[in-house]
């Protein structure tokens, strides 16, 4: 087995050969999804959140509408331990 | 992360906090900071890291890449009223610069207090030169503000 070269992105499984056909109800859902999903703008509401996280020592939970009031630096990464 | 919690304490001068994201569990989190982050930053990771396991933050925010089930190196300026005022999106291999973020907090920090009176133009620092928007300013930018000198 060859040795995979080490990235800066977490390797995970994915889909392999043809994607199987949808059905039209079924595309039409995954549009609107798509539209719903996609919310975040610059000049419009941070959408909220909240999540299980660790802060401090602690497992806590944060919610975004909790720093309210306050200016956040919101920091997406693609994981720990890896590189850059 | 750990270039960031080095630099904290700048981002409490200016009233920030940081939240960071992966899909990575709290737990793993944990790890992370006691046996790498705070070695690094020479001090435990002050700020908040979420766990977004099935990557539904960051699809919300369009940083989610599905294929590759991580997030993407987003960056978001949230101000008081919770509205986004900056984004930048990276892909994974190059990390983002922890003084721009500085930078444009404090650029947006001085619109605000100006409620808007004042704007930043390129390469705005503090001390440098703003610009009043109005009539008057309009075709005489370059009479104001030279980018060669005020850049």
């Amino acid at each position: 087995m060859a040795e995979n070269e080490a990235g800066c992105a977490r390797p995970t499984g994915a889909m392999v050969g043809e994607p199987a056909k949808e059905q039209p109800e079924e595309k039409e859902n995954q549009i609107e999804e798509k539209k719903r999903m996609s919310v975040a703008r610059v000049g419009a509401k941070a959408p909220d959140f909240q999540a299980p996280a660790y802060y401090q020592g602690k497992f806590t939970t944060v919610k975004l509408s909790d720093f309210l009031g306050k200016w956040v630096m919101l920091c997406f990464y693609p994981g720990d331990f890896t590189f850059v | 992360m750990s270039a960031v919690a080095a630099r904290y304490d700048k981002l409490q001068e200016l009233g920030a906090e940081v939240i960071s994201v992966s899909v990575d569990s709290q737990f793993v989190h944990k790890m992370w900071n006691d046996h790498e982050l705070s070695k690094m930053a020479k001090k435990d990771i002050p700020f908040h890291m979420a766990s977004d396991g099935p990557g539904n933050v960051g699809k919300i925010y369009g940083v989610y890449d599905e294929n590759a089930g991580v997030e993407l190196r987003g960056r978001f300026i949230i101000d008081p009223d919770g509205i986004i005022q900056g984004m930048e999106v990276l892909t994974p291999p190059v990390g983002r610069k922890f003084d721009e973020t500085i930078r444009q907090i404090q650029a947006y920090q001085h619109v605000r207090k100006t409620k808007g009176a004042e704007a930043c133009p390129a390469g705005w620092e503090p001390g440098k030169k703003t610009l009043k928007p109005g009539p008057e300013l309009v075709g005489n930018v370059w009479k104001v503000w030279d980018p060669y000198k005020d850049h």
